[in-house]
């Protein structure tokens, strides 16, 4: 079965008040001059920010803040957050993949960039609703 | 300079207790857009079960990263943090984390590998409470580029 789409949209000051909030200040999440003098096109998400959206689109098709149980991503791709009003997007889509032992929901997460996936291997484990 | 791959298995002293913040969980939902009560009020966390406000799946990356500086920051491991990319992360809970906890890390170097001139780090962060109860276990993979 395949969860609705989840759409996030990121501006540079969710990546400040990300960096905030995280205590994560690289610069590679904020100064332009420095993302690309280390070779990236410009800044980028956190990772952990990307993998924070995922979290809310699995708490939300679970219809619980606490049913998350397991969750896991790999960061394949960097997210580039242009500086300007619209920013980017980031969309997160999810298959059930089916029920453990233990009545647990088991989804199968993708996440994506101006069309391009930003993650692989992204699972996540559920509580089902009570 | 290239990871020493003797430090696999490694198990680190535990670090000092984290106290959970109601104050840090609402900041760190607000920031990542989680609007859902449980995140922001006790009394909506209470009817779920908790004794305080709940935090957001990925709030532990903030106590196991600092944690895993006593890693990273070992010049005998030889982690050159400027070329660090963040690889896979994974989080397997045992309860969610709610204000008011006091949380011990315990790290483990689960894996040290060196591939095509990379290096790969895994460490596994054993997250405890205060009565020793396991809360969380945190599995993050670095990637240490090598000199292009």
């Amino acid at each position: 079965m395949e969860l609705p789409t989840q759409t996030f949209r990121v501006t540079r000051v969710d990546l400040i008040r990300y960096a905030g909030a995280s205590g994560d200040f690289n610069p590679i999440h904020w100064s332009d001059r420095f993302a690309t003098s280390v070779g990236l096109p410009g800044v980028i998400a956190h990772g952990m920010f990307t993998m924070a959206l995922v979290g809310r689109a699995v708490t939300t098709w679970a219809g619980a803040p606490d049913a998350v149980v397991d969750l896991g991503v790999r960061f394949t791709r960097p997210v580039v957050v242009p500086d300007d009003d619209e920013g980017t997007e980031i969309e997160v889509t999810a298959v059930v993949k089916g029920v453990t032992e233990d009545g647990l929901t088991r989804l199968d997460v993708t996440a994506t960039c101006r069309g391009e996936k930003v993650l692989s291997q992204a699972r996540a484990i559920v509580r089902t609703p009570r | 300079m290239s990871l020493d791959l003797s430090f696999a298995g490694r198990i680190y002293p535990p670090t000092a207790p984290y106290q959970v913040g109601r104050e840090k969980i609402r900041e760190f939902a607000t920031a990542i857009g989680a609007t859902d009560a449980a995140h922001h009020d006790p009394a909506a966390a209470r009817a779920l079960g908790h004794p305080d406000v709940v935090a957001p799946p990925t709030f532990p990356v903030l106590i196991t990263m600092a944690a895993c500086r006593q890693i990273v920051e070992d010049p005998a491991l030889g982690v050159d943090y400027s070329r660090v990319v963040h690889g896979d992360q994974r989080f397997a809970y045992t309860r969610p984390v709610v204000a008011g906890d006091e949380l011990v890390c315990v790290n483990t170097i689960e894996e040290v590998t060196t591939r095509g001139g990379h290096g790969f780090l895994t460490t596994r962060t054993d997250v405890t409470d205060a009565a020793g109860e396991p809360v969380v276990a945190v599995w993050s993979r670095i990637v240490v580029r090598g000199e292009a």
